[in-house]
């Protein structure tokens, strides 16, 4: 079955099974290795995308239901988004494995609490887990890309 | 003997004769196709809008490629129902209808042949449709592109496939009179109302009906269970834990979703996206002035505290139940329903202020947790993964259990993983690969 979406700003169309993960067709068939496979039952966090905007994890989602969507991944993100030199002064990934999971689920973390508290960080951050348990560096990086992305609001 | 037993037969015979004669209803005649341009822009415009205020579509439409060419499965106590083909085409849908034939259709659910129509079409609402817009809704009816399609014969069980027993029913349950807008009521009031108790039938699935499948209008909107999904109460003993309020109604019907609420799943996503979508925003206002006294709508600040307290409260007891429900909650749930309590937001659907952790019956929750929602239904765009494949019926069993337990004040739902189980053979997820 051919399904079209939009992937990272442009169209593309997969003929897979319409019950195929999201993630296998991002993954094995339009190339995009950035996304990973973690736990496969949507309970780590490891394969989140933006559906339309919105973080959603990818392994559990079939194809066929973002038929006609916005998918970002963090391949489209932009490289001078402030949470990814956040990340990079922060030091915070470990290993690496999650942290696609992590940064795509923190874009919309910031989107909807600009100045995250910790309570706010530790519930939004809870469905992405880190074996290497780098949460402290984590939570340390998106604070600092919360206070860069308010000064640059307040800079205008 | 032999005379008392005439009688009696004689009478039998008469009063049967009688019946008939009252339930007999005269055709009307055929007429050729109406030419679109029998009709103003203006007036089709307007029926567009009607028919999305009445819904049409979703019942009456099974394939998108075959719009309202009917054969929608309508699953009743008494036998399987298929909605009929109200396109324009000719010969099996309504393109020999006069305008006569579909005004007596709507306002008395006889057919043009002369049929009694079943009361899963609510004509008992539409009767109270007024004149210019049922010729409206027409015109943009019979203009519609036309489609050939035999919807499957309806599969009622004797008696209840007779049609003329409906005249019967209409004697008992069928109210005919007009609309009357209500003196001391404002505009607003009196449109909302003519909207909704008329085109709209929203009463229609938010209402209990009776073993003859009449709705109780002594239990108007107090909820009912329609197509495996249960229609929330709208009066004043609904379920929702917050109020509603006017803005939180006019967001909900034009958006589909509000803050202090939650979306719209199931039938009701087609109400407010496939059907609603067609009416201005000042209709909509209407209905949620007219849905608002209904409900006993109260004010927004009052609203906003009411969710602050329920969703501290549903933090803190969360924070102290570290249950496998518990767990599950943490890892798939939280980083899309977490709200800060004191600004929820309508993209972050709290499952604290969401009826479907305070009805009666979890089949709600059971449905959206093991399907998701659509990025047509709820709020367009958003979507959410159904868990039908990754969590297995106790999995859901205990996730549900925890929401019961930490974000409400509800009495347990009994034989849950059996009802999770019989929702998944009956709304056909599968279970091969849920993870054990």
């Amino acid at each position: 079955m051919d399904i079209q979406f939009e992937l990272n700003g442009k169209s593309v169309q997969v003929d897979v099974p319409e019950d195929t993960p999201l993630l296998w067709a991002i993954r094995d068939h339009l190339g995009l290795t950035g996304t990973k496979f973690g736990c496969g039952i949507g309970m780590c966090g490891a394969c989140t995308v933006h559906v339309n905007g919105r973080a959603t994890r990818s392994c559990i989602t079939p194809v066929s239901a973002v038929a006609n969507s916005a998918v970002t991944t963090i391949e489209g993100i932009d490289p001078s988004h402030p949470l990814q030199a956040a990340w990079i002064k922060a030091q915070a990934p470990q290993c690496g494995y999650c942290q696609p999971g992590q940064i795509m689920q923190a874009v919309n973390l910031l989107e909807d609490f600009p100045d995250p508290s910790d309570e706010q960080i530790n519930a939004v951050m809870s469905g992405n887990l880190c074996r290497c348990m780098a949460y402290i560096r984590i939570k340390e990086a998106i604070k600092l890309a919360a206070g860069e992305m308010q000064k640059e609001k307040a800079d205008g | 003997m032999k005379r008392v037993l005439t009688v009696i037969v004689g009478v039998g015979v008469l009063v049967l004769g009688g019946m008939i004669i009252y339930a007999w209803e005269p055709a009307i005649p055929k007429v050729p196709l109406p030419e679109a341009s029998r009709f103003s822009q203006a007036q089709i415009s307007r029926g567009k809008m009607l028919a999305g205020i009445g819904n049409c579509s979703t019942c009456h439409t099974n394939e998108a490629s075959r719009p309202n060419a009917g054969g929608l499965s309508i699953p009743t106590p008494f036998g399987t129902l298929y909605t009929p083909n109200i396109a324009p085409d000719p010969q099996t849908g309504i393109g020999h209808w006069s305008e006569a034939a579909f005004i007596r259709a709507m306002r008395e659910g006889v057919d043009r042949e002369g049929e009694h129509l079943f009361p899963a079409f609510p004509y008992t609402h539409f009767t109270k449709v007024k004149d210019e817009d049922l010729t409206a809704l027409y015109a943009y009816l019979i203009t519609h592109k036309p489609v050939e399609y035999e919807p499957p014969a309806n599969t009622l069980r004797f008696p209840y496939n007779i049609r003329m027993l409906q005249a019967g029913w209409k004697v008992l349950f069928f109210d005919d009179s007009p609309w009357k807008d209500v003196d001391g009521k404002s505009d607003a009031w009196n449109r909302g109302a003519y909207l909704a108790e008329g085109l709209g039938h929203c009463a229609a699935c938010h209402s209990p009906r009776n073993q003859f499948g009449a709705e109780q209008t002594d239990a108007s909107y107090a909820g009912a269970m329609v197509d495996q999904w249960y229609a929330p109460a709208l009066d004043k003993q609904h379920e929702a834990p917050v109020d509603w309020t006017m803005d939180e109604s006019f967001d909900y019907l034009r958006t589909g979703g509000s803050a202090l609420h939650g979306v719209a799943v199931g039938s009701m996503a087609d109400v407010v996206h496939a059907g609603l979508a067609w009416a201005s925003g000042q209709d909509i206002e209407a209905l949620a002035t007219y849905l608002g006294e209904i409900g006993g709508a109260g004010s927004t600040s009052e609203a906003m505290q009411k969710a602050k307290t329920l969703i501290s409260k549903a933090h803190r007891e969360t924070d102290a139940d570290m249950t496998h429900g518990g767990r599950i909650f943490a890892a798939a749930c939280v980083a899309c329903h977490y709200n800060d309590s004191r600004r929820p937001n309508t993209i972050r659907p709290d499952l604290a202020l969401n009826s479907t952790v305070t009805l009666k019956s979890p089949d709600n929750l059971i449905r959206v947790v093991l399907d998701g929602v659509s990025v047509k239904g709820g709020l367009p765009g958003v979507m959410m993964p159904g868990f039908g494949h990754a969590l297995n019926d106790n999995d859901i069993a205990d996730l549900l259990a925890f929401l019961r337990r930490t974000h409400n004040n509800e009495p347990p739902w009994p034989n849950l993983a059996q009802r999770v189980a019989q929702l998944r053979n009956e709304t056909n997820v599968n279970s091969d690969d849920a993870t054990e």
